[in-house]
């Protein structure tokens, strides 16, 4: 449990932190997405957390009538060796999210990939288009309302 | 080939029909289409071990349009679909398909939106070959069936030849001649 970073980002940002939970060993802090990237800033930055690589940017469809998306922000630190893990809370009325990708470049990519699949849009991005599927695809897959075999005729297949 | 057409089902046409066919089904060159895993086993099934030369299939030459034999090797999935779809259009005839392994067969392990369920759903497919991904001698296997299809002048490029088809007719005829008695 990472209670030292957990108490100092609770001193700095007291209105964002909504949550802190532990599991096994894993620590899990719920932000407010408005300050998500001071928050982000303040992570890698301070001598306690140090979290330089952003390991991964995913959403998640919790399928609730508010709040129904997350996003979440696996960190790990190389220099300090502890992870931690954000997450976001996007409403299905504004899928806007700010973008982390001024604190880790490597963010870019994996938000990309978050906006692909569940479809939550992040400001702030300077190539904010589709990751896996075609550009003209008109759904999110890993919403929990897409079929798993897909929506038929969504993507054009050459004729026999 | 118009000649032979021309001259009818003679012993000297359908010889030279054959006589083309076992030149074609002993230099089959194919296309390899190594998309995903299955591309290892094609690799594995051209090296020494599993030697594919001595079936005269050694010229891989990774260009469509001097290839007779298509090796879908690979997850297809519907974005990669329409590149396949070239790839085997810029094919001359007489041309053929090996899907090899479960996922171009059927989609495999991927039951999922992204993975063309079985490359049939846009290609007319000849053999297909079972494995995930398929031994390299199961593949060669597969070669040999297709030497057995060319032997026997099934393509789906060019029509028939005209002994095959009568043959066909013939036995169509047959068929019909036990319905009626």
């Amino acid at each position: 449990m990472l209670t030292k970073i957990t108490e100092k980002l609770k001193a700095q940002f007291p209105d964002s932190i909504t949550a802190v939970l532990e599991f096994r060993g894993e620590t899990t802090v719920h932000v407010k997405k408005e300050n998500i990237v001071a928050i982000c800033q303040f992570l890698r930055d301070d001598t306690a957390s140090l979290f330089d690589y952003c390991s991964d940017v995913c959403g998640a469809d919790a399928y609730t009538p508010e709040n129904r998306f997350e996003v979440i922000y696996n960190l790990y630190s190389t220099i300090l060796n502890h992870r931690i893990r954000v997450k976001v809370f996007v409403d299905e009325s504004d899928l806007h999210c700010p973008s982390v990708t001024s604190v880790w470049p490597g963010a870019n990519w994996p938000e990309r990939e978050t906006f692909d699949m569940v479809g939550v849009v992040f400001d702030g991005h300077n190539d904010m288009r589709r990751m896996y599927m075609p550009e003209e695809f008109e759904y999110h897959p890993l919403r929990k309302d897409f079929p798993m075999m897909g929506i038929p005729d969504s993507i054009p297949l050459p004729r026999k | 080939m118009g000649l032979e057409h021309a001259l009818g089902d003679t012993a000297l046409t359908t010889t030279i029909d054959s006589a083309i066919n076992w030149c074609r089904k002993n230099s089959v060159w194919p296309m390899p289409l190594g998309i995903s895993c299955c591309g290892i086993e094609m690799m594995a099934f051209a090296m020494p071990r599993f030697d594919v030369a001595r079936f005269g299939a050694e010229v891989f030459r990774f260009s469509p349009r001097q290839s007779d034999l298509l090796l879908v090797a690979g997850t297809t999935t519907y974005k990669m679909a329409t590149v396949v779809r070239k790839i085997y259009d810029q094919m001359p005839d007489p041309k053929w398909v090996v899907a090899m392994g479960a996922c171009t067969s059927s989609g495999g392990m991927y039951r999922t939106y992204s993975v063309v369920q079985g490359i049939d759903q846009f290609l007319p497919v000849d053999v297909y070959v079972a494995g995930c991904p398929p031994r390299p001698d199961n593949l060669l296997h597969a070669l040999m069936m297709i030497q057995e299809k060319i032997q026997r002048g099934e393509s789906r490029g060019t029509p028939m030849t005209v002994s095959a088809e009568r043959a066909e007719k013939q036995q169509l005829l047959q068929i019909q001649g036990i319905n009626n008695n």
